[in-house]
């Protein structure tokens, strides 16, 4: 049997019984263990790229439920490079101000809008089930174009053998067990990983004393589509901190800092919680608002990571590696980093074309990304709970002196948003050599977007290395078997030109598949390229 | 760099003016009215190294 851990808000991929329940074990190249947002978004690049991936889900659709809401631009970018990123923008719901407000003050607001010239827009709001459900029909239509992606619902991996060169799984279905074998084995099986239980491996970090009551409501209400946040806020019983924040469907998510010394039990009780919310809505509309709750639920959480994301040919990625407070949106948001920046390594090693020492790089890159969301996660957490009395009357006095004064707002930390992660300074990026460059385009960072022609710069970038010359021409490269494909743009649109060059009139940069820059220069020289592409997939002398 | 050596034109009177400020104010008043004292300062000084150098000799 396999247990319903969770009510599924689409059935997304019905059990199906395959022919390999009845044989001996497949072999796979590669088995990812989960279908969230990280292993869907493996799974999708994978087969894309033309490599196989088989996806083992415990459950036959997207879990309901109080999850991600919150999706960044970089994420969207990874989307859209995937083929899901415009249903998601258009279903999600897009925000820019945030306002943080004292009680009854408010300290003030922050425009996330970015400059124009961005496919994407910097946040969306979307409930999770969505965000999988348009990977999950990004997947469909890559299946009916040949891509080798093979999701399995209701497989429940129960037990791993781990024998080096590659692990033997048991699989749980409605139909009985049956096992498997994969050269590569990717848990994206979430923050309670049975995978990495199953492994022994440990998951350190700190707990944080306080417990948030999750409220999502459904309501017809013309609040603004802002996040609202407040320290001690006015109304009855909210607790120490409260926020209010848009989804889409008509649904609000309110979210009310308990403390620690609670009962769960009773904080739970529907009719407990409406108060609450009724005081909340009532202080803004004036008059509660019909509503009903659609989803409540009790949260703590945890600050931690495990040490080391590769064991062998066991690789963790999303939160079964890594694990964040919400506030910032650092949870899925970076668990979609780590598929971007895995998705490409695997399909190069799988190929042949590159050792599988290049896998350490995903494992070195991601740690540092998570090292840094653990950072910003745990001051965030540290300034909405202090955790001392010093502490609590330092962050008071941030709180009341950025009610009179503007040098004490950027103090205020309600949570530092997501992100792109910068690799700069790691072992396969190259030479900074492009005089003037700004800092954005910089090696170790993401490409930035810009119009380019109809539509935007990052739309000809990734899936495979792209050598873009701005005002100036350059060709393809060959090394190692892999090519860098020019796109040559000799008049770049104006942000591209500012964006990418700053002061400089022209430029070279070798971009890798996942579109974070790897080396910028002056001009074109072929056997630089080359180089910097032998260092980028780990082949540097 | 932080300056260690005597900087405060008219020492008698500014230590007075920080007295007098806490004057009427229970404890714990007086520890918050330190906390954006201390904050207001160091935004003013603004160089991180200095603020650095300024936890390490307040020691």
């Amino acid at each position: 049997m396999v247990a319903t851990r969770y009510k599924t808000a689409f059935q997304l991929y019905p059990y199906a019984r395959v022919p390999a329940q009845g044989n001996a074990p497949v072999r796979h190249p590669v088995v990812i263990v989960g279908g969230g947002p990280v292993g869907l978004a493996l799974a999708l690049d994978l087969g894309q790229k033309g490599t196989p991936a088989l996806v083992l889900d415990d459950h036959d659709g997207a879990g309901l439920g109080s999850k991600a809401i919150c999706f960044a631009k970089r994420t969207l970018d990874i989307a859209s490079r995937l083929g899901a990123g415009r249903q998601m923008v258009e279903k999600g719901v897009v925000w820019n101000v945030g306002k943080v407000f004292h009680a009854d003050h408010k300290i003030f607001d922050f425009n996330l809008q970015p400059e124009v010239g961005h496919r994407n827009p910097a946040f969306i709001n979307l409930q999770q089930p969505y965000f999988e459900k348009y990977l999950v029909d990004a997947i469909n239509k890559a299946q009916t174009a040949g891509a080798p992606i093979e999701i399995r619902g209701r497989n429940c991996v129960t037990a791993l053998e781990n024998h080096g060169a590659y692990s033997t799984l048991t699989v749980e279905t409605p139909d009985g067990p049956y096992q498997l074998e994969a050269d590569y084995l990717i848990a994206c099986d979430g923050a309670r990983s049975p995978l990495r239980d199953m492994m022994g491996l440990s998951f350190d970090g700190r707990v944080f004393e306080d417990n948030f009551l999750i409220a999502d409501v459904h309501m017809k209400a013309d609040f603004p589509t802002e996040r609202w946040f407040w320290f001690d806020p006015p109304f009855k019983d909210a607790g120490q901190s409260a926020l209010l924040h848009k989804q889409p469907d008509d649904i609000w998510r309110i979210d009310f800092q308990l403390g620690w010394d609670i009962d769960r039990e009773k904080e739970l009780d529907p009719d407990r919680i409406r108060a609450r919310v009724d005081a909340m809505l009532s202080s803004q509309a004036g008059h509660v608002p019909d509503y009903t709750l659609e989803w409540t639920s009790i949260y703590t959480f945890q600050c931690r990571r495990m040490a080391k994301f590769r064991h062998g040919n066991v690789i963790f990625a999303g939160d079964s590696a890594h694990q964040v407070s919400p506030f910032g949106a650092r949870g899925a948001n970076s668990g979609v980093q780590d598929a971007d920046n895995l998705g490409w390594k695997l399909d190069l090693v799988l190929k042949g074309l590159a050792d599988d020492s290049l896998l350490d790089t995903y494992a070195e890159e991601r740690e540092h990304g998570a090292d840094e969301n653990i950072l910003n996660s745990s001051r965030a957490t540290d300034f909405m709970t202090p955790k001392s009395d010093l502490s609590k009357t330092f962050r008071n006095a941030v709180l009341e002196l950025a009610n009179k004064h503007a040098f004490a707002r950027p103090l205020v930390n309600s949570g530092r948003l997501s992100v792109p992660c910068n690799y700069a300074g790691f072992a396969l990026f190259g030479a900074d050599a492009l005089d003037g460059g700004p800092d954005l385009s910089a090696p170790g960072m993401t490409c930035p977007d810009a119009p380019h022609g109809d539509g935007f710069i990052l739309d000809h970038l990734g899936g495979g290395f792209t050598l873009l010359a701005l005002g100036c021409e350059a060709q393809d490269v060959v090394a190692h078997g892999l090519t860098a494909q020019a796109l040559n743009i000799p008049a770049p649109s104006e942000a591209l030109a500012t964006r990418y060059l700053g002061e400089a009139t022209r430029g070279i940069f070798l971009i890798r598949p996942d579109q974070h820059i790897v080396a910028r220069w002056n001009d074109f020289d072929a056997s630089e390229t080359a180089a910097a592409i032998a260092r980028a997939i780990g082949k540097a002398g | 760099m932080l300056n260690l050596t005597p900087n405060i034109p008219d020492p008698d009177g500014f230590y007075e003016e920080l007295i007098r400020a806490h004057a009427g104010l229970s404890k714990e008043q007086s520890d918050a009215f330190n906390a954006r004292l201390i904050l207001t300062l160091a935004n003013h000084i603004g160089d991180r190294a200095v603020l650095t150098q300024a936890f390490e000799a307040a020691k």
